[in-house]
This record gives C-alpha cells, sequence and structure tokens, in this order.
C-alpha cells in the first residue's frame, strides 16, 4: 500500500466533485479528485461523426456505468429479497471524467422555493395530519434567498439559455411566473421552441395555464462563461442524452469547468481510482483520507487529506458513508440512524398525441434541456387541501431528440402491435406525426423506503453492494393520476387526432426494467435535526466534520424539477461556506 | 467493416430515397438489387446453419416484408446480430453477472445468468424442438409464415422454458435484437440501404437542424446519412 498527501480530496469527477474541487483549489488548497473511471474529452467521446451512433452511444450505453463491476440490489418492499440490478434501464448513472453531467440531457431549473420547507409549508397551508403517515417530510434547512446567489451563479458557468419572470422583484420577461425572484437574466436567452413545444404552448395558454420555455444548459448562443470556457451555439441535433455533445453546446463537467482546473497546478485527477471506503481516525471523528483501488494496477493506495468532500453521484454518496462507517445506518424498524433515510426518486409518465397526417413533429430534431413546461400543478403552486395528496408535476414537451432505435423498441405505443403485421405502419405514424407529454414529478420520502447494504451481494471489488428498498406509494400515484388528468384538455386543444395518456396505477410497483429517470436523491439528507438529517445545512457530515457529501443525496424529497441546477447550487454554496468559515477554522459548522 | 460495392450501393440507395418506390413499385426490383448489391451471402460467425435459419425467419416475421419495403433480412438484421454476438454485449460483459441467480419478480428485471449469446445457443435449440414436437417434425424456420408467427405470439406471452429461457425472453431478445438491426447505422451489419431509417424518416447522422427547429409542421426534407457517408 502506497501513501501519498494532499489538502483536499475530491472523490468523482461529475458536476458536484468539479465544482468543488475549482472551488478549493481557487481557496489555494492542493486538490485532487480520484475517479473511478476513464479520462474523458470531448474532442474524442464527442467526436463527429462517430459520436452520432445510437447503438453503441445510448443503447449500448457507451457512457454509463459498468454494471459488471458493480451495482445495486432492489427489492420493493422489506420483507423481499433484493436482487441485483443487472441490466441498465430504470436509471442511468454515469461513470469516467465529468460523470453523468456528461451524457445528461440539460433541462436546468433553480428549485421550488417551497419545496425547501415542504413540511413547514404543508403542515402551515393544511395541517399536521395532512402528512400521511409513515411519510418523512422534511425540510432543507436552507432558503431561497440564500441559495439564489449560487443558482446565479450556476447558470452562469453553464451557459444556461432561459427566459426570465421576474428580476429584482420586477418583471422582467415572459418566463415562468411561477419561478422565485432572480437576481440577474439568464446568461443566454431562451432556446427556440421546436414545433411541438410551441404547439403546447399555444394550447396550454388556450385551456388557462401558464406555458414558458424550459430553462436549458443547451447554448442558445455562442458564450464564454466565468472560467473563461467556451460554449458553440446548439443545432438541436438531438444527441444530448446518453451523449457528449460534439458542438461544445451542452454544458458539462468536460467543457465548462475542468478545461480551468486542468491548468491550475494545484490540481490532480487521478482516473481509474475507485475510492473504497473514507478513513477514519480511532474515535472514528474525523476522515485521515481515503484508500482507493488503482485499477490500473490493482494496487490499493492511501491518499491522505485534512479535507474529504463525496461527490459520487446520489446513491454512490450514501454507499461511500456506509462502507466508511460514517454517521449511524438507518434502520427503517426502529426507526434509528439517518445514512440511507429519505431515499426518493420522482414520478414520470409519458403520454402520446397523434396529429393529422399533414403535420410533422420530426421527432429527431430537439436539445436535451429545451422544451415547454407548466408549472401549475407543480410544487404548492396549486390548492391541495381537497385533493388530499403532497407534492406535484411540472408537466412539458420536452423533444429531446427521439432516436429511431429506441423509437421502435418502444413500439408504437396506444393499442397498435409492438412488431409483425401492422407494426411498421403504425410507427411510422407515431414517428412522423407525434408528440409526447410528460408529467415530471415529486416522490416523497416513507419510512420503510431506504439504502443500506446488502446482505448477499458484492461488487468486484468483495465490497456489499449498496441495497435499494423502493417502490411507489398512494400518494404519489395520486399526485401523478392527478396531474395527468389535466393534460387532457391540452392534447385535445392542440388538435390531436387520438392520444394516449400515460399514468401510474394504484399498487403499481417500481419496474427496473423501464427507463424513468436518473433523479434519485435523498439517503443522506440535509436538515436542522441530527436525529433525521445526515448533513448540515452546508452539507458537512453532522458525526465526521471534515467530510462534505455533495449531490442529490442531500434531498429530503424529491422534488418536480430536474435535480442538476439545485445540486450545482449546493455545491457552490456548500464550497463558499467552505472558504469562508471551514478553512478558517475547521470544525462542525452548526453546533449538533 | 465489409461494405458492398459502392457503385451499386449508390444506386440502390438512390431507389430507396423515395418514399413512393416502396409502396408503388415491384418489390422485385429491390429485392434483386439487395442481393446483386451483396453479391456473396453473409456467412454467420456465431450462429450454426440450423440456428441460422431460424433467425432469419424469426426476424423476418417480427418485421417483415410488405408495401413499405424490405424486411430484416433485407436488411440483414440477421447479420447485425450474428456480429453482435462477438461483442462485449453479445459476451454480457456489460451486465453484472455474479451470483447468486435467484428467480425473483419479473419487475426487479433480468435475472438469468445467461448473456446474450447463451439466450440465443439455448434457446433456438429449444424453440426448434418445440415446433418440430408440436407441428409435424418441422423446425420453426420450415413452417409456414402465419404458422410462424403464431408461435412467436405464444412465445411472446409464455413462461414455457426454453432451455433456461423463458419464452417470452428469448422472445424479447429477438424483438430488441432485430429492431437494433433494422435502425442502427449500416456500419454494425444491419439497415441496409438505409431503408429502416428511410421508412421512419429519420435522417441518421447529418445532426444538425438549426434551420428546422420549427418549420410549422413540415416535413424535414432531407434523407439519411450513414456515419460512412452514404446516403439513400
Ligand atoms: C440520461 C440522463 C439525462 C439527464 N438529464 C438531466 C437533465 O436534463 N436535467 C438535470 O437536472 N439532470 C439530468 N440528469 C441527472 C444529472 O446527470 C445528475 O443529476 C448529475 O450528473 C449529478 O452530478 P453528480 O456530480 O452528483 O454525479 P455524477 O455527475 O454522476 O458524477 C459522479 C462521479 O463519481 C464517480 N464515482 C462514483 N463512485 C466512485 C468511487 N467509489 N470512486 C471514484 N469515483 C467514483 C462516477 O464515476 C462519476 O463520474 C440526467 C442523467 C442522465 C443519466
Ligand atoms: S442538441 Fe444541442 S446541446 Fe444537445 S448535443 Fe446537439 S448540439 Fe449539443
Amino acid at each position: 500500500m502506497t501513501t501519498k498527501k494532499t489538502d483536499a480530496i475530491v472523490i468523482g469527477a461529475g458536476w458536484a466533485g468539479s465544482i468543488l474541487a475549482k472551488e478549493l483549489t481557487e481557496a489555494g488548497l492542493s486538490v485532487t479528485i480520484l475517479e473511478r473511471g476513464e479520462d474523458r474529452a470531448t474532442a474524442v467521446e464527442g467526436d463527429y461523426p462517430t459520436s452520432i451512433d445510437e447503438l453503441r452511444g445510448a443503447i449500448r450505453h457507451r457512457l454509463f456505468q459498468n454494471l459488471s463491476q458493480s451495482t445495486v440490489t432492489i427489492r420493493n418492499t422489506i420483507d423481499q429479497t433484493a436482487v441485483p440490478y443487472r441490466r441498465l434501464a430504470a436509471f442511468l448513472p454515469g461513470e469516467g471524467v465529468g460523470g453523468a453531467g456528461l451524457h445528461w440531457s440539460g433541462v436546468h431549473f433553480r428549485v421550488a422555493p417551497d419545496d425547501l420547507a415542504l413540511r413547514t409549508n404543508v403542515v402551515a397551508r393544511y395541517g399536521k395530519s395532512f402528512i400521511p403517515e409513515g411519510m418523512n417530510l422534511q425540510d432543507y434547512d436552507v432558503t431561497y434567498e440564500e441559495l439564489e446567489p449560487f443558482f446565479d451563479k450556476a447558470e452562469k458557468v453553464f451557459g444556461t439559455s432561459g427566459e426570465p419572470y421576474t428580476i429584482k422583484g420586477k418583471v422582467a420577461g415572459t418566463g415562468n411566473p411561477f419561478a422565485p425572484d432572480r437576481s440577474d437574466a439568464f446568461p443566454l436567452p431562451a432556446m427556440r421552441d421546436v414545433y411541438s413545444a410551441s404547439l403546447f404552448k399555444k394550447a396550454a395558454a388556450n385551456v388557462g395555464y401558464h406555458p414558458y420555455s424550459l430553462p436549458a444548459a443547451n447554448a442558445s448562443a455562442q458564450y464564454t462563461n466565468p472560467y473563461g470556457v467556451q460554449m458553440g451555439p446548439c443545432n438541436f441535433c438531438g444527441y444530448c442524452s446518453g451523449y457528449d455533445c460534439y458542438m461544445y453546446s451542452k454544458a458539462s463537467p468536460n467543457v465548462n469547468i475542468l478545461p480551468a482546473l486542468r491548468q491550475d497546478p494545484k490540481f490532480t485527477l487521478i482516473t481509474k481510482a475507485h475510492v473504497l471506503k473514507v478513513d477514519l481516525d480511532s474515535d472514528g471523528k474525523k476522515a485521515t483520507g481515503v484508500t482507493y483501488l488503482d485499477l490500473r494496477t490493482n494496487q490499493q493506495v492511501q491518499l491522505q487529506a485534512d479535507l474529504v468532500i463525496i461527490s459520487a453521484f446520489q446513491f454512490h454518496n450514501v454507499h461511500l458513508m456506509l462502507l466508511s462507517g460514517i454517521g449511524e445506518p438507518y434502520d427503517p424498524v426502529k426507526n434509528t440512524g439517518t445514512i440511507g433515510r429519505n431515499f426518493v426518486y420522482q414520478t414520470i409518465t409519458t403520454s402520446r398525441a397523434w396529429l393529422p397526417s399533414k403535420q410533422y413533429t420530426n421527432l429527431f430534431v430537439g436539445a436535451g434541456g429545451a422544451g415547454v413546461a407548466i408549472d401549475d400543478f407543480n410544487s404548492m403552486n396549486f390548492d391541495h387541501g381537497p385533493l388530499g395528496f403532497v407534492g406535484g408535476s411540472p408537466v412539458w414537451v420536452n423533444q429531446a431528440g427521439v432516436k429511431p432505435i429506441a423509437a421502435a423498441i418502444g413500439g408504437p405505443g396506444g393499442k397498435a402491435p409492438t412488431w409483425g403485421e401492422g407494426y411498421k405502419d403504425a410507427m411510422v405514424e407515431t414517428y412522423r406525426h407525434s408528440l409526447t407529454i410528460d408529467a415530471h414529478g415529486s416522490n416523497m420520502a416513507y419510512r420503510d423506503i431506504y439504502l443500506d447494504l446488502d446482505p448477499t451481494y458484492k461488487n468486484a471489488y468483495g465490497q456489499p453492494l449498496l441495497r435499494m428498498t423502493f417502490t411507489w406509494k398512494d400518494n404519489d400515484i395520486r399526485m401523478n393520476q392527478y396531474v395527468v388528468s389535466k393534460i387532457e384538455p391540452i392534447m385535445k386543444e392542440m388538435g390531436a387526432t387520438r392520444y394516449a395518456l400515460g399514468q401510474l396505477h394504484a399498487n403499481d410497483v417500481f419496474d427496473t426494467r423501464r427507463y424513468q429517470t436518473t433523479h434519485l436523491g435523498g439517503g443522506a439528507v440535509m436538515g436542522a435535526d441530527p436525529k433525521t438529517s445526515a448533513i448540515n445545512r452546508y452539507l458537512q457530515s453532522w458525526d465526521v466534520s471534515n467530510v462534505f457529501v455533495i449531490g442529490a443525496s442531500a434531498f429530503p424529497q424529491g422534488m418536480g424539477y430536474n435535480p442538476t441546477g439545485m445540486v450545482a447550487a449546493l455545491a457552490y454554496w456548500a464550497a463558499y461556506h467552505i472558504r469562508t468559515t471551514y478553512l478558517k477554522n475547521p470544525g462542525p459548522m452548526v453546533q449538533a | 467493416m465489409k461494405m458492398p460495392s459502392s457503385t451499386r450501393r449508390r444506386f440502390i440507395g438512390g431507389l430507396l430515397g423515395s418514399a413512393s418506390f416502396w409502396l408503388y413499385s415491384d418489390h422485385k426490383v429491390w429485392a434483386d438489387a439487395l442481393v446483386a448489391g451483396n453479391a456473396s451471402p453473409y456467412a454467420p460467425r456465431f450462429f450454426n446453419q440450423e440456428e441460422w435459419r431460424f433467425l432469419n425467419a424469426a426476424c423476418e416475421r417480427i418485421y417483415p416484408t410488405d408495401a413499405h419495403g424490405p424486411g430484416a433480412r433485407g436488411l440483414g438484421a440477421p447479420e447485425f446480430i450474428d456480429r453482435q454476438m462477438d461483442t462485449a454485449y453479445g459476451r454480457g460483459e456489460l451486465w453484472y453477472m455474479s451470483g447468486p441467480f435467484v428467480t425473483a419478480p419479473a419487475n426487479l428485471g433480468y435475472q438469468l445468468s445467461l448473456p446474450p449469446r447463451d439466450v440465443y445457443r439455448q434457446g433456438i435449440a429449444a424453440a426448434d424442438a418445440y415446433t418440430r414436437a408440436h407441428h409435424d417434425g418441422l423446425s420453426f424456420a420450415d413452417l409456414e409464415a402465419t404458422e410462424q408467427t403464431a408461435v412467436l405470439k405464444e412465445f411472446e406471452h409464455s413462461d414455457m422454458a426454453l432451455g433456461a429461457v423463458p419464452a417470452h425472453l428469448l422472445f424479447e431478445q429477438l424483438r430488441q435484437n432485430t429492431l437494433e438491426g433494422v435502425f442502427s447505422d449500416p456500419l454494425y451489419g444491419g439497415n441496409k440501404g438505409l431503408a429502416g431509417w428511410t421508412l421512419l424518416g429519420f435522417p441518421g447522422a447529418r445532426a444538425d437542424f438549426m434551420d428546422w427547429v420549427n418549420q410549422e409542421g413540415a416535413a424535414y426534407p432531407f434523407g439519411p446519412v450513414s456515419i460512412s457517408g452514404e446516403t439513400a
């Protein structure tokens, strides 16, 4: 075993890790990122035309985590035996420099302020008894006003395109009227609406909703970010989700942060370095560094540091905490411990509308973050009182570029055949003349939905796999059904010749075979109370104060919005407080 | 990478370009053209002759030749699948393949110890044995097209074991791989003449729609291009 030393270790070279590494080197620290995957550069992974290859990209999962080395196990309920997630399907974690930030789509939201204090708001409006039995509804212990400068900073780094609603309290544009106030405009104007999205915009407005163009980390024009790196204008090629953007138009750690970071002599990037655990001192109160496996030599290496940032993606963060003994593992029976508690996901269902045969939706045209949405049924923007559920969903047309293999395997939809006679006719109609509308919603936390270590299955390095116990609950199913019912009038108004509504059904169980989203959350949540949260409001471990845990693992609930805007803002927020407070006087920043 | 004669290819490509060609012209024209373009038929490297006959017949039923144009055979889907068997995917190297392997509810996903190669090897032999037992000693490939479809429909909804493979899993493996072969870049051996993409109106590797963000519902006017620059 070799031993080395650095000021700060950052685990994972995704969005969260790249942001922390940039901030900490700016603060003068020597920083080492340990990334288990390969190095990745857009000049290689995004090379045109070889990157424009659906089979190699989204179908054979070229840029995603290779499950043969490590995966998770999944069961729906506590009384089941969990089995391995053997093939990628329901969610698609990243691997390699850039993480999932290399192959994400780019929908770039802030947060609905009400979601940050959801428990307080629900209790204030509807009373405590409104919260269903077994639901662990919690607040983040941070406000939108506190986070605003960091949302602003992240958008400027990502080169985000969008239309504002208010800036400094004054109406400044035709953006989302439910969006919180901004200190500044988006760095780039909104992406143009593709045809399908423009139809949705008109129809949604006609039926009385408030449509807006999605904020997208796809560059609507040439852009240079505060780190001096450049983005080119997006051409709606449709190869965001699952690919590296060959136009340098989609924000990624690789394009937007790492080119600046790589030039800093205080920065070191070690790839093919799989962190096995964070090492703790004898009383378990301080991290001394990490042990990683050098996948090139198969040697274990100990790297010492004063500060350890766990930023390995939501469930890897929780896994590393459990493997390292940081904090107390959650026990759903005794209702004790916090690591693994409040594991959440998102609800998503897709509905399809077919248009008359003269109208072509050209489904292959699109950008991952672009589209048109309504927030009328998201967060607490509507009256839940008579409905009896917590949560909500934005609804949108997010035509991200539909490619033929995925479309063909998914089938024509409705009651049409998925192969054989009649299949081609139906596929042609669907591919040329249909569009989809998603309800992309929240998912609440429950006492018996959680993460822990699997008793049976191991990764390639002999460590227990993480076990997910997860299924859908009545509250979230009814929320989804309610929001989907609001899609129907929009489809009629669009002039759909027919439509098929996609929704969750009572007693539906989580199905791991179908892609939903990679927006997993919680498991190491932030909060004010160390009994119900793993990290404090600065994303610092309550138990090991020189460990910070950055990612969607901090979310107490799964929100209706896509997570990365919030992850990036929390990363900049934590970094700011590390720089301004922690480094001056290392130790717990909030007294437990 | 094997490329058919380029002039022949362009000729076929030109024909394929017009949508009406598929709808109104005599099928024999393109069938002959495709055969001529592929002077020597593909010799499978993974599948044996019996398996190859099964695969060709099954792919064609899943994506049949009809008024819209060629089926999976004409498009090279069997060749595509054969070539895929010798990749990390075919060998199951992209999947978590450590035991114990247990049976679990279907919604928890694939739990067999078999990579795609073995799904086919075991499944096809058992499927042929099944048709021989129930259809007068005939292998699947020797059944009438309508009977083949009926057998596949049966498999699609059945838990019957074909070797160690539940029939519905063999069917879904076939369906997915066939459609991958029909709609992937011709680089991998399928989608010959880009005819899969032409059917749907997918423009392939063009990947630049700056002027087509919103044309108020007009059809995108350009035919597909492959990664190697082949057009249709
Ligand atoms: C197809 C797809 C589309 C998406 N679209 C959107 C979208 O439109 N909008 C949105 O907001 N979000 C989207 N997301 C989610 C988004 O990608 C994630 O929220 C974001 O990347 C999370 O950043 P992160 O830094 O937490 O994790 P990641 O970006 O995943 O980075 C984590 C890194 O840590 C590394 N790592 C893990 N374990 C170890 C270890 N033990 N040792 C060393 N390294 C390790 C991983 O290899 C990885 O590189 C999408 C995701 C996918 C897959
Ligand atoms: S759609 Fe735009 S942002 Fe996405 S990959 Fe293509 S050029 Fe890049």
